[in-house]
């Protein structure tokens, strides 16, 4: 019976040790705070800092066609 | 003189890089500012800094298109023609994301992507009357006929565009933030804390709307001086 407890509890403390493992990490992450917003803002400032250089890439290549001119 | 001096503006660069430095500041800020807090409306408080910029570009490029349409008429330009016509393709442009970002954000608050609202229902009649200025124009071939009517449609449409979109949907019961005693940036009720971000992207987002009309009418201006040649 002794055995039985034992082997329990033993169990029980290894679950504690795996529930203690899931807990949340803490780092000091910006990224991963305020229900990760600051991914989301950096997706938009990529996505509208490429658009940017995509329309400074076409007034660059109309400045040389209407040099040529 | 002001003709000239607008012309340089547009091949000018620091005004573009302005525009995309304070979107970005709008892009950031947009989202991490305190918002009021705000029944109906909640977080899509925040969409007023992305949703109502396209429709301020809209209309500027639009007031541009009608000065432009006016010159032409003075001095029959051609050219003038050419930078009204790009002016009304961007604003068009801007009137779509304006419209699609609106109806986006009603389905889930007012529960369906297009509920007749009269908002909604004006705005769809104005888009109609900025696609007839492109029907208009496609189906005359003759060019100064075709710019000679279409400024003076253009001239026309806009005062009837802002009717429909600013005036109409508040004098009747719109649930549009803003129209009918519904919140939004009147005098009274807009925070100070919105201004400092709104006000920026309205201006930001003119100046890329004028950007890319611009970058329209250089390319139309090359087409048009390739065509005159030939």
């Amino acid at each position: 019976m002794k055995k039985i407890y034992v082997s329990a509890l033993l169990l029980l403390s290894c679950n504690a040790l795996f529930a203690q493992q899931n807990q949340p990490v803490e780092m000091a992450d910006v990224m991963r705070s305020s229900g990760r917003i600051y991914v989301v803002i950096a997706t938009i400032t990529i996505i509208f800092v490429g658009l940017a250089i995509y329309l400074f890439s076409i007034d660059r290549r109309l400045k040389k066609i209407e040099k040529e001119k | 003189m002001p003709a000239q001096l607008s012309m340089r503006f547009i091949y000018q660069t620091w005004w573009k890089v302005l525009a995309v430095v304070v979107i970005f500041y709008t892009l950031i800020a947009g989202f991490l500012f305190d918002v009021p807090h705000l029944p109906i409306l909640h977080e899509t408080i925040r969409n007023t800094y992305f949703h109502v910029p396209m429709w301020i570009a809209m209309f500027t490029v639009f007031t541009i298109s009608v000065v432009y349409s006016i010159k032409y008429l003075n001095t029959g330009d051609e050219k003038y023609d050419l930078i009204a016509v790009e002016c009304v393709n961007t604003g068009t442009f801007f009137y779509v994301l304006g419209l699609i970002t609106g109806m986006m954000w009603a389905k889930y608050t007012w529960g369906a992507f297009w509920s007749n609202d009269p908002k909604q229902n004006s705005a769809a009649i104005a888009f109609l009357l900025y696609c007839a200025y492109a029907v208009l124009r496609n189906s005359i071939d003759e060019e100064q006929k075709r710019a000679k009517i279409s400024a003076i449609y253009n001239i026309f449409a806009f005062p009837i565009m802002v009717v429909l979109i600013m005036v109409l949907p508040r004098m009747t019961d719109s649930l549009h933030p803003g129209n009918g005693g519904n919140p939004a940036f009147g005098k009274l009720d807009m925070a100070n804390s919105m201004r400092v971000v709104l006000y920026p992207a309205f201006i930001a987002w003119s100046l890329i709307a004028i950007w890319i009309a611009s970058l329209r009418y250089r390319i139309r201006l090359i087409e048009y001086k390739k065509n005159e040649i030939n």
